[in-house]
């Protein structure tokens, strides 16, 4: 008796998990499918599955100058991820194997730092940004995004550090190892799955962001979500355009995730002690 | 040479109640001697180790390994080699680079380094392995790599801290008995770290014992056993542990149950607290010349069985050896007898010091 509950209660679970798989997964498809659509095709309701696929609409948003927002999403990208590690590591280490007195109180202050809305910062940023000649500028972004991103990433890599054994690192003192060479060559190659998680997310947050990016960028340094939001206009929406915009831009970030997943956390550590 | 020295060495856990971890600690360790340090969790054996290793501070008195004052050096400076309880390998690199690590830093040729590694490694059965990953290796393989990071250094010193806690039973002996062996081999003054009081006794040239940061006494095992100094001691080495009586003195003995036992050593009138091992009780037969016990538990160990019991007209326990074939039953009363009188340690109640202590 129990054991039949039982199977007809994983069978209701492994059900109810396909049930949100594919409601979570459903607009992606949808997106994929519109992509190959011609507008018409597109715009049609309710919806038609049956059509005849087309590249029309990435010729046309790669005519429409796709790639040089592109090239602005990367760098900035991939500048302001480089900068939070670069300060992101040393703080993470910092406040998790070195503490000292303040050391809760500077982790507040970083997590504060994530409290006020964007919106209420904007207007000042977009003063300062346009003082200091910044504006439609990709260095103002690279800045904004590594200051969004550093709080987060510093809490996420000390939660790694912390992780990290102590008697560890005092074998590689015990064995000569000074300062630098413990955690260049003792302590990174440890949190290194970690680290690449929270670059990771670096990575996500900066590519994602809108509102920075539609506020202080315009032609010059505009990054791909502002890009997308050109497809919403006065004239209409373009959906099928739109969705070829949107998978193009999600698709460096699906790639990077997957290349990652296969190395993150797994293993943190393991044989090191015991 | 590189004998080891604390000389009122203290280590204080500064707070609203400071703590006094080590607290002058007086020890002096011998040029290639082996000493054990052991006492109970929280006794500061572990934290004086790592005095001498430059893990933990030493906020009054000083160290010196050789005739080098080590106080306020940092570790790498003193020419140490510890092995932890939890062996502490570096995780991301092979068997080969966790040994050489410390070499290398030192700037050794590669080709020198590589001798020295595939020397220890020879030395430990670990040169099938030298390529493997920390992680696919077995406790034991693990905890002779810790060794050999230790060895490949030759210090002058070697530090260990409970290496073998994490062994297996069985394991746990036979490593015993290589880490004695290896260390006799490389004659290299080390401090062993246990809470294991077998380990004390067989691998220990001396043996110190703890307490709550203070030295309780440092001798050989045998003299340890034979004429601990105190009642902490005459308690915590030997297993079953040594049955401790407070009594009434009766002229120049004591009287336990209907036997009255002489004293080794002259007492003053008042109370004395006598110490007697199990080993040195016996059962007999009922004629014969003893004191009476109700048996309350008896441990069979095959060759030896303990038998606990309280005495006849008392609350105190006593724990006797007897003969593992035939063990009384539980509930019987039994007579025990004591082997020989000089075999009674006898203890002050009030300080819990030997009296007659040469």
């Amino acid at each position: 008796m129990t054991a039949r509950t039982n199977r007809l209660g994983r069978g209701a679970l492994t059900g109810f998990t396909w049930l949100v798989a594919l409601l979570f997964v459903f607009p992606v498809i949808w997106m994929v499918v519109t992509s190959f659509k011609h507008e018409v095709d597109a715009a049609t309701d309710p919806p038609t599955f049956a059509f005849t696929p087309t590249l029309e609409q990435f010729t046309t948003i790669l005519d429409r100058g796709f790639l040089p927002y592109l090239a602005n999403s990367a760098f900035v990208t991939v500048l302001s991820t480089a900068l939070v590690l670069l300060l992101g590591v040393p703080a993470a280490y910092a406040l998790s194997l070195a503490p000292v007195k303040q050391t809760s109180n500077a982790l507040g202050f970083f997590l504060s730092t994530k409290m006020l809305p964007i919106v209420a910062a904007i207007i000042p940023l977009y003063i300062i940004s346009q003082n200091l000649g910044l504006l439609d500028n990709v260095w103002a972004l690279i800045v904004l995004y590594a200051g969004m991103n550093l709080p987060l990433a510093v809490w996420m890599m000390r939660s790694f550090f912390l992780e990290v054994p102590t008697e560890m690192i005092e074998a590689a003192r015990v064995d000569g190892a000074k300062l630098p060479t413990v955690l260049y060559r003792v302590i990174l190659p440890v949190v290194a799955p970690g680290i690449a998680a929270t670059a990771l997310i670096c990575v996500i947050f900066s590519w994602t962001e809108f509102f920075y990016a539609v506020n202080l960028t315009a032609a010059q340094a505009g990054t791909v979500p502002v890009f997308l939001v050109g497809f919403i206009t006065s004239e209409g929406l373009f959906w099928a355009q739109l969705s070829a915009a949107a998978l193009l831009a999600s698709l460096p970030v699906m790639i990077v995730g997957w290349i990652a997943q296969n190395h993150l956390v797994r293993g943190l550590s393991m044989g090191a002690v015991k | 040479m590189a004998q080891v020295a604390y000389a009122g060495a203290s280590r204080v856990y500064p707070g609203a109640h400071s703590v006094r971890a080590v607290d002058g600690l007086d020890l002096c360790i011998g040029d290639g001697e082996f000493l054990v340090l052991v006492g109970p969790s929280g006794s500061g054996k572990s934290t004086a180790l790592r005095m001498a290793a430059g893990l933990e501070d030493v906020d009054e008195g000083s160290i010196s390994i050789g005739d080098r004052d080590v106080t306020h050096l940092p570790p790498k400076d003193r020419d140490i080699a510890m092995v932890f309880q939890s062996y502490a390998l570096y995780p991301h690199m092979s068997v080969r680079e966790n040994m050489a690590f410390s070499l290398k830093l030192r700037g050794m040729a590669k080709s020198e380094v590589n001798a020295k590694v595939e020397e220890a490694a020879e030395l430990l059965d670990l040169t099938k392995y030298l390529d493997r990953k920390p992680k696919a290796l077995s406790g034991g393989q693990r905890q002779r790599v810790a060794m050999g990071r230790a060895i490949v250094r030759e210090p002058s010193v070697f530090l260990m801290d409970e290496p073998l806690s994490n062994l297996d039973a069985k394991l746990r002996v036979e490593t015993r008995a290589n880490i004695a062996a290896l260390q006799r081999r490389l004659g290299t003054t080390t401090i062993y770290v246990t809470h294991d009081q077998v380990e004390a006794m067989t691998m220990g040239d001396r043996v110190a014992v703890l307490r709550d940061g203070v030295l309780q006494q440092c001798a050989s095992p045998r003299e340890l056993y034979d004429t601990p100094r105190n009642v902490f001691v005459a308690g915590f080495i030997g297993s079953p542990a040594m049955n401790q009586l407070t009594l009434p003195v009766d002229g120049d003995g004591v009287k336990l149950g209907e036997l009255k036992v002489q004293l080794p050593v002259r007492v003053e009138p008042g109370e004395v607290t006598v110490g007697i091992r199990p080993e040195s009780l016996s059962l007999v037969g009922e004629a014969e010349d003893g004191f009476d016990l109700r048996v309350e538990l008896v441990e069979e160990l095959g060759a030896d069985a303990y038998v606990h019991g309280t005495l006849a007209g008392r609350a105190d326990k006593v724990v006797v050896r007897a003969d593992g074939r035939t063990p009384p039953r539980l509930g019987e009363a039994v007579r025990v007898a004591l082997r020989d009188t000089g075999e009674v340690h006898v203890f002050d109640p009030e300080s819990g010091l030997r009296i007659g202590a040469e």
